[in-house]
This record gives structure tokens, C-alpha cells and sequence, in this order.
């Protein structure tokens, strides 16, 4: 097979997300859920696993994960199983993590263009802390052990290989956040580890349907990273494949400090899990009144919900509806604003206009903390529609609200930023001034060429220091022209 | 007054309750008696008795000797494992807590096989248990230290734990009650677990009175074992003189010559048949079809459940720790490898090998449709039979060390308790005479539940049998 550019292949991703659960108790004990607490402050002979303790699964936990189903749109089992999944681990007090295997609580569904695998409830194990150079247990002067997060509730979410880039990973990741986030169910948190995510890696020729051989990214602890993870692994394997090699199905560490990836375990220590069913545990049965309490928990509207309503009755683009649909605060702001009273303001061009404040306030931002309340933002956005101030001198505007705050008609009269028209302003003077100074590109427009009267909008603008507006400058050159 | 010696715990309560003994006195009557044992039979033995033991509570203050597996608040629970050695729990089993609260506190820790593995008490780290009939002879296990304690008369009544017959069997052995209960009865909570699909708590008593009592005491449903239930009806003290109108069926399977039961056994077995006709039984014979693929079933379900269950001995956090100073893996090798005894590594190797991928199937998924179906056997007889009776054991009390170089041997011991066991149901065994000078343990079953029935019946056949326990006592 010869060089092929990297275009010609397409990545596969499928990413696997954990979610520690907001219970108050953990999942199969009454230890309190806790975070930053003294180290082995919360903690029992079940969560320890001393002998003789057994477990007794959390309802509240059960709850959240119906919840999760529902928001997925999975399929809930009616009676799912809980079963020991067994390795030996100092983090892994009775060395089998209690979790579901072949009758999850959830299949299927569906979040955005991805569609869900599977939900299964399970336990978190505990934090391990290692002194020496390596930061890891092979190696370390001396290891301990912190129980008090052994035992969290946690879902586990799978998606289908359905995922064709980095990006497209890192903005899933952001709406499945949301979206837990407004079930109230975690604290969705990658810093402190309630949201952590890891990424099946495969690629493949473009056109093909079979699925290549695919890597395991662990552990990337925030959004960048798992774009970055994602992004050098997919470079990896298709230079391996480009040269002729073959990509080795294995677990890979993702260091942000270095970009590397390292393998954490090769394939001769493959675990044999040996799951079987856990019975100290009952079957997990759903009833209807779980699943209608599950739904009465409900948010009245989930991120998803959100950006098909901006789309279906405010006329947003699909890409500008999910954009403040899936980041709640950007949604919230936009909608206080088109419901402010004062002038009824376009909401297409509203929401043009929220990207505008993201990129000046910063990107992880609040709007709502800016100095820019949502009526000003309506405010100017209407005085841009009504043409009483041009688009580039509103952007002015805005700057000068994110640094000040205030009320945009204020400070559009205090800078002369007021948009001129026609002959009153004198702006018929200026463009007859352009047409004179580029007479090729005034013939070229006049034959019809229109493509050709960037330059002689660039000159009025120029001239009006952006306070024309730039669309009925080019309606009256065209007129001066034609006339 | 008659010897202390001579009552039942049941007899000491009442003498306790009527103002006419002491509990204390009791409780230092067997405390020394404990102290003095010269059966192996305890692990552990208390110091001296509580300040007020019963205190007005239906036990009354009667101690009792506790299976070593219990865990005991400060008090050493080893499970007869040199990798739990001093092993002292920060809690205490529930059913251990429901007796202290009904006025039994805890008298002693028993020895047992290791992690309850074995038949003969032979695989306790801490040496094997004498047969207080033969001190030649094993006392059967693995509740063996709770079976001889009670026949010597070194525990008015004790608590043990059966997976496949560990209570049963020993009973049988040593000359005593023994009960297992339907699974879910007792919480497992704080019972260290072996095989936990099959494990149940349950007494091991001088007389069927004794038995009913400690079990009303056991039972109950647990917040912290999801597996226990509200124990349905009451446990009363048992009164039927008479078994009119009991069908009792004897599985063929069981008492054919497949389990290999000797003549002596077969002997007194025939003897308790026709007293229960006498007393008003029918005895018909019954099928259990699949009941002799039960030990086969059992020796890969509860190894399979043992290989995750005794994992957690890693040297991490509590019991042994060897190799501590070099690295991990050899750190859990030579704690385990020189913290399990032969039998439970057996097991261990055994369990996981049935687990492992590409073997689950054949080996565990295999196992469980037995048991299924074993249980679909069962449910099929108790259609036409009230209660089932075997023998409990094809043998009276064996040689020490005659059976310990053939494994298969030695599990054939639990040939007829152990379909009972996967099936969940309860059983009982009483002693039913002698043969050559040894107990023989007669066996009767019952659906879930039924352990009023097991415990009406076997009260009438007891009184009937009028078995002398007597001699073991000195």
C-alpha cells in the first residue's frame, strides 16, 4: 500500500464515561459520598472490604441511573444484574469491583449524533497516592491507600463507535456534561474526577465499513486533553498504518505534559476478569413507579430538547442552536434576552451576536457575570437590525460595554458611532469618492461583475470609520452605479 | 439439684428465669469447662462472664460458643486461617449481635476447617478437632469445634455455618442437633464469607428444643445482607408427639448404594424409618433425578464464589502481610501463599479455573443449570412428600488422617446434604442411635420455610429415638 495523506483516513472513536453520582451514600454502603476530606474519614467493613461485610445497593443510585436512561433515551431492563469483576488492586479492597455485565440497567439511545451502547451502575474504587519519581506504583518508595472514595456510585456510560474526530469528541463530551449536569445527578467535575472519560481509538481507509484495530486512551482528565489524546493517537496509528505497520490493540496513558502516549499494560497482562454474578446482591428490578419517579425528576427540557426548539421556533442554524443550547449559561442568557423588553429584536440575529460576547469575555465565561445585561445585548443587536448603527460599529459597541457596561444607546451617540445613511449623512458624497478613485473596479461592477466591489465598500468604510452600514453601502453603490 | 451439666439451654433459661440459677454461675460453669477442653475445639474462650448476661431476655443469659468464621467485635475471628491470625473485627455478625441482644452472649470461638473448607476439621490452621466420642476421630466439618463443643458438654448450644452440610454433617458426627436453615433466613452479614449463593448461619444444639429456640433468635431480615428475608410465621418451641399424616419420601438417589452408605448407618436409618411409621408417618420411596450430579454442581459453584470471596486476603489492610517490602505481586504471593492452607488453595485454583474465559460455561454456567434443576427435583417430590429423609452422612465419625490424601473421598462426605444446599431449603439432622459406638445423623428436608414442620417432626422422632448423648460428656 502506498503513502496515503492522512485525509484518507477516517477515525473511529467511541468513548467510555464515568460518572460519580451525587448520591449522599455510597453504592453498596452508608458511608457518605465526600469530596477533599481527610483521607479514610468515610469509611465501614463494607466499603473496606473486611470480611464477612456484604453490600446493599443504593436506590438513590438506581434513581440517577434511570434518570441518565431516560435522558438517553435507553432501553431500561426490567431486572438487570449486578456482577464481581475480579483483578487483584490495592485500590480494589475485596479484589472485584461490584458492576453490571451482561444485563446492564440501560441499552441503546441516543445523545446528539451519537448513539449509546449502554448505562451501567457500578462502584469507584479507591484513590491511591504514591510517594517516589513515578507517580505510579511500580516504583514508588511507598504507596497509600485513601477508602474514601472506594465505593462511590458510578454510571458508566458507552457510546457506539460513532464518533469521526477529536473535536467532534470534545464537543460530545460537553453536551453529555450538560446534560448531566441539568439532571442534577453528578457534579460532572473532570478536575475532581465526577466526570472522567476514556476513548476507544481506531481509524480506518475512508469508504470502508470495517472497523480497524483500536487502542484504549485512559483517563484524560479534561476536555482539551481528550482532544489532544485523541487527535496524537489518530496521528499515531495512521502514520503506523501509512508505514505499512499495524496498530496494536492495547491501553494507552495519555501524558498532556509530553503529548506521549505510553502503554499502561501490554498485552501478555491482560486481565480475565472472570465476571460471574455477585450474589451477595439481588437482581435489580425496575418497577414502574421507579421509572415514573424517574421521570417526574426530570428537567422540563434537556439540552438536546433545547437546541431543536431553538431551531424549530426561533429559526437558529442548527450549528448556532446546539452552540448556546448544550452550554446552559450561553442558552439562559440568550433567552433572558429575547424575552427583555424594549424593542422586539430578531432572534437569528440575536444569537449571532452571543458569540460575539463569548469571544470578548472569554470562552469558559458566564455572560450572565459580564457587565453586559441581556436587554443591552438585545438592545444593540435591535439597533443593528433597525440600521441605526453598522454592524462593525457595534462591535465597537460591544467592546466597550464588556469593558464599561451601560446602555448601548448611550454610548453609540457619546462615540459618534451612529450609523449614517444615504444623502442626509453625506454618504452619498462618499461613495461617489470611491468610484472615482478605482474606476477599473467601478467598470467591473457596472458590467456586472460584483465580485468586484469589495474594494470600493473597503474604501467607504474606511472613510466612515465603519460607521456605514456595510449592506446598504453596497445597495447604494450599486445604485450610484446603475443609474 | 441436678448436675448443671445435665440441662438443655432451654432447661438452664427456664431455671434461670424461675430465680433458681445464677447465669453467671452458668456462664463460669462453661467458661472453665471451655477453658479445660482438651478437644481443640475452641479458638477462643472468654475471660470471664458479662456483668448481668440475659438480663431478663428470652435467652436468658445461657451462653453460647460461636464458629470461629463469625466476625466478633475485639475478639480474634480467624476463620481457622493462619492469614486472618489474631484477626480482631471492628463489628460483630448480625446473628452474633441478635443473640447477645436476645440474652446468649458469646462464651467462646470455635474451630473449624479454614474458611469452612473441609469435612473432618482437619484444615484449621490451628490442628484438628477431636471427636469427643473417639478422640481418635474426627469431629466432621466444618462447624467441628461447634459439634464437639456441644456434645462435650464444654457449650450448652452453639452456632456454626453450613454451605454444603458444614453443619449437618458435624452434628452427625459428634451425636448432636444440627440446622440449617432455608437460605435467607439468617443475615450473612459479618459471617466470612465462603461461598455466599450457599452459606446460612444456623444451630447446632444438644436437643431439637435447644434448636428451635436458638434459631427463633437467628433469623430476621438484615438492612446490611440483601439476600435476607422477613422469616414468614414464627419459630415456636416444638410439640408434636405424634407424625400422623406426614408423608416423609426417601430419595433413592441419596440412600441408594451411589453414596456408598455404610451398614451401620443403613442399619440405624431403617431403625428412625420405622419409628416414624410407628409414630404415624407414610414412607414411600421418592426420585430426586438429578441429585447425584449435586456434588459435582456444588464443587464448582461454591470454589467458583470462594475464588472471589477469599481474594480480598491480600495483605493490604488487615491479617497477614508477607513480602510487604518488595513489590506488589510478591507481596500477594507469599501472603497468600504461605496464608492459605493446602485445601482452601485447592479450591481457590479450582473456582478460578471454572471462572476463567472460555471455561465460564462449561464449568460454572454448567453448574447452575444443575442446580436448577436440582431444585426443580425438590420442588417436584414436596408435591407428594412433606419432608424428605436421608441419612446425614454415608459414615459415622472417621479415622484422623484416613481420609486427608484423597480429596474426593473426603467430599463424598456431603453426598446427601448438599443438593439440599443448592436447592436453599432446610434441613436437619438429629442422632439416631449408635453404630459401633458413633453417632448417626438421621436427616430430614422440607420446602423453603418449612423449618416449623422440619422441627415438629424431628421433635417427635427424638423423643421416640431417646438417643443418650450423655457418655461424650465428661
Amino acid at each position: 500500500m502506498g503513502a496515503l495523506p492522512v485525509s484518507d483516513y477516517e477515525p473511529v472513536i467511541g468513548l467510555e464515561i464515568h460518572v460519580q453520582l451525587k448520591t449522599q451514600t455510597k453504592m453498596f454502603c452508608g458511608c457518605r459520598v465526600t469530596f477533599g476530606d481527610p483521607p479514610n474519614t468515610h469509611t465501614c467493613p463494607t466499603c473496606l472490604g473486611l470480611p464477612g461485610a456484604l453490600p446493599v445497593a443504593n436506590r438513590r443510585a438506581a434513581h440517577f441511573g434511570l434518570m441518565i436512561g431516560l435522558a438517553l433515551g435507553s432501553d431500561i431492563a426490567e431486572r438487570s444484574l449486578f456482577h464481581r469483576k475480579n483483578y487483584f488492586y490495592p485500590d480494589n479492597p475485596k479484589a472485584y469491583q461490584i458492576s453490571q455485565y451482561d444485563i446492564p440497567l440501560c441499552r441503546g439511545g441516543q445523545l446528539g449524533d451519537v448513539r449509546i451502547h449502554r448505562v451501567h451502575l457500578e462502584e469507584d474504587a479507591a484513590k491511591l497516592n504514591h510517594l517516589g519519581q513515578s507517580g505510579r506504583i511500580h516504583g514508588a518508595e511507598r504507596s497509600w491507600v485513601d477508602f474514601n472514595r472506594c465505593g462511590t456510585p458510578l454510571v458508566e456510560i458507552v457510546t457506539e463507535p460513532d464518533i469521526r474526530s477529536a473535536e467532534q469528541a470534545r464537543e460530545w463530551l460537553i453536551v453529555l456534561r450538560e446534560t448531566l449536569r441539568q439532571l442534577g445527578v453528578s457534579d460532572v467535575n473532570m478536575d475532581e474526577g465526577s466526570l472522567r472519560c476514556d476513548a476507544n481509538v481506531s481509524v480506518r481507509l475512508g469508504g470502508t465499513s470495517e472497523l480497524g484495530t483500536k487502542t484504549e486512551l485512559k483517563n484524560m482528565n479534561s476536555f482539551r486533553f481528550l482532544e489532544r489524546g485523541v487527535r496524537a493517537e489518530v496521528e499515531r496509528q495512521v502514520e503506523l498504518l501509512r508505514d505499512g505497520r499495524s496498530v496494536i490493540q492495547e491501553t494507552l496513558h495519555f501524558d498532556p505534559a509530553s503529548g506521549q502516549l505510553t502503554p499502561l499494560r501490554s498485552k501478555e497482562e491482560a486481565h480475565d476478569y472472570r465476571y460471574f454474578p455477585e450474589p451477595d446482591l439481588v437482581p435489580l428490578v425496575v418497577s414502574e413507579q421507579m421509572v415514573a419517579d424517574a421521570q417526574a425528576d426530570m428537567p422540563t427540557e434537556l439540552p438536546t430538547e433545547r437546541a431543536a426548539r431553538f431551531e424549530r421556533e426561533l429559526g437558529l442554524a442548527a450549528g448556532r442552536a446546539r452552540e448556546l443550547a448544550f452550554r446552559a449559561e450561553l442558552g439562559n442568557y440568550f433567552e433572558r434576552a429575547l424575552a427583555g423588553d424594549g424593542e422586539s429584536v430578531d432572534p437569528v440575529a440575536l444569537a449571532n451576536w452571543i458569540p460575539q460576547l463569548v469571544e470578548r469575555i472569554g470562552s469558559d465565561a458566564d455572560p450572565a457575570d459580564s457587565k453586559v445585561s441581556p436587554e443591552s445585548l438585545a438592545g444593540l443587536a435591535a439597533m443593528v437590525s433597525a440600521k441605526q448603527v453598522s454592524r462593525d460599529a457595534a462591535r465597537e459597541v460591544l467592546t466597550l460595554l464588556v469593558q464599561e457596561g451601560g446602555d448601548p444607546r448611550t454610548i453609540v451617540e457619546r462615540e459618534g458611532l451612529t450609523a449614517l445613511s444615504g444623502e442626509s449623512d453625506g454618504l452619498d458624497e462618499v461613495i461617489e469618492r470611491a468610484i472615482a478613485s478605482d474606476p477599473d473596479a467601478a467598470e467591473q461592477v457596472r458590467a456586472g461583475n460584483l465580485r468586484a466591489i469589495g474594494p470600493l465598500i473597503g474604501f467607504v468604510k474606511r472613510e466612515t470609520k465603519g460607521r456605514a452600514d456595510g449592506a446598504e453601502v453596497t445597495r447604494l453603490i450599486r445604485e450610484h452605479l446603475e443609474a | 439439684m441436678t448436675d448443671l451439666l445435665d440441662l438443655t439451654a432451654a432447661q438452664a433459661a427456664d431455671r434461670i428465669r424461675a430465680g433458681d440459677l445464677d447465669p453467671r454461675e452458668l456462664f463460669e460453669h462453661y467458661r472453665s469447662r471451655a477453658a479445660a477442653d482438651e478437644l481443640n475445639a475452641f479458638t477462643w474462650v472468654a475471660d470471664q462472664a458479662p456483668s448481668a448476661p440475659g438480663d431478663g431476655r428470652p435467652l436468658a443469659g445461657v451462653p453460647v460458643a460461636v464458629k470461629d468464621l463469625f466476625c466478633t467485635q475485639g475478639v480474634p475471628s480467624q476463620a481457622a486461617s493462619k492469614i486472618l491470625e489474631d484477626y480482631r473485627p471492628p463489628y460483630t455478625a448480625t446473628v452474633v449481635r441478635n443473640l447477645a441482644e436476645a440474652g446468649a452472649p458469646l462464651l467462646a470461638k470455635t474451630n473449624q476447617d479454614e474458611f469452612a473448607m473441609g469435612s473432618s476439621n482437619e484444615n484449621s490452621a490451628y490442628g484438628p478437632v477431636l471427636n469427643p466420642w473417639d478422640r481418635r476421630r474426627v469431629p466432621g466439618g466444618s462447624s467441628g469445634g461447634s459439634a464437639a463443643a456441644v456434645a462435650a458438654g464444654s457449650a450448652p448450644w452453639a452456632i456454626g455455618t453450613d454451605t454444603g452440610g458444614s453443619i449437618r454433617q458435624p452434628a452427625a458426627l459428634c451425636g448432636v442437633v444440627g440446622l440449617k436453615p432455608t437460605y435467607g433466613a439468617c443475615s450473612r452479614y459479618g459471617m466470612i464469607a465462603f461461598a455466599s449463593s450457599l452459606d446460612q448461619a444456623g444451630p447446632l444444639t444438644r436437643d431439637v428444643t435447644d434448636a428451635a429456640l436458638l434459631l427463633a433468635h437467628m433469623v430476621g431480615r438484615d438492612r446490611h445482607d440483601s439476600t435476607s428475608v422477613e422469616f414468614p410465621g414464627g419459630i415456636e418451641a416444638p410439640r408434636a408427639e405424634r407424625l400422623d399424616g406426614i408423608r416423609l419420601g426417601v430419595p433413592e438417589e441419596l440412600t441408594g448404594s451411589e453414596g456408598g452408605v455404610e451398614p451401620g448407618v443403613r442399619e440405624q436409618f431403617d431403625a428412625t424409618l420405622r419409628r416414624a411409621e410407628e409414630l404415624g408417618a407414610t414412607i414411600e420411596p421418592c426420585r430426586l433425578p438429578h441429585a447425584p450430579h449435586a456434588l459435582s454442581a456444588y464443587y464448582l459453584i461454591a470454589p467458583a464464589e470462594a475464588s472471589a470471596n477469599l481474594a480480598r486476603f491480600d495483605g493490604v489492610r488487615y491479617g497477614l502481610r508477607l513480602g510487604g517490602e518488595a513489590d506488589l505481586v510478591s507481596m500477594y504471593e507469599q501472603t497468600r501463599g504461605r496464608g492459605f492452607g493446602p485445601e482452601v488453595k485447592r479450591r481457590i485454583m479450582l473456582g478460578t479455573y471454572a471462572l476463567s474465559s472460555g471455561y465460564y460455561d462449561a464449568y460454572y454456567g454448567t453448574a447452575q443449570k444443575v442446580r436448577t434443576k436440582i431444585s426443580e427435583d425438590f420442588a417436584a417430590a414436596f408435591e407428594q412428600f412433606d419432608l424428605l429423609v436421608t441419612p446425614t452422612s454415608p459414615w459415622t465419625a472417621f479415622e484422623l488422617g484416613s481420609k486427608t490424601d484423597d480429596p474426593l473421598a473426603m467430599y463424598l462426605n456431603d453426598f446427601c446434604t448438599v443438593p439440599m444446599s443448592l436447592a436453599g431449603i432446610p434441613a436437619i439432622s438429629i442422632p439416631c442411635g449408635l453404630s459401633q459406638g458413633l453417632p448417626v445423623g438421621f436427616q430430614l428436608a422440607g420446602p423453603a420455610f418449612s423449618e416449623a414442620r422440619l422441627l415438629d417432626a424431628a421433635f417427635a422422632l427424638e423423643r421416640a429415638i431417646a438417643f443418650d448423648g450423655s457418655t461424650a460428656r465428661v
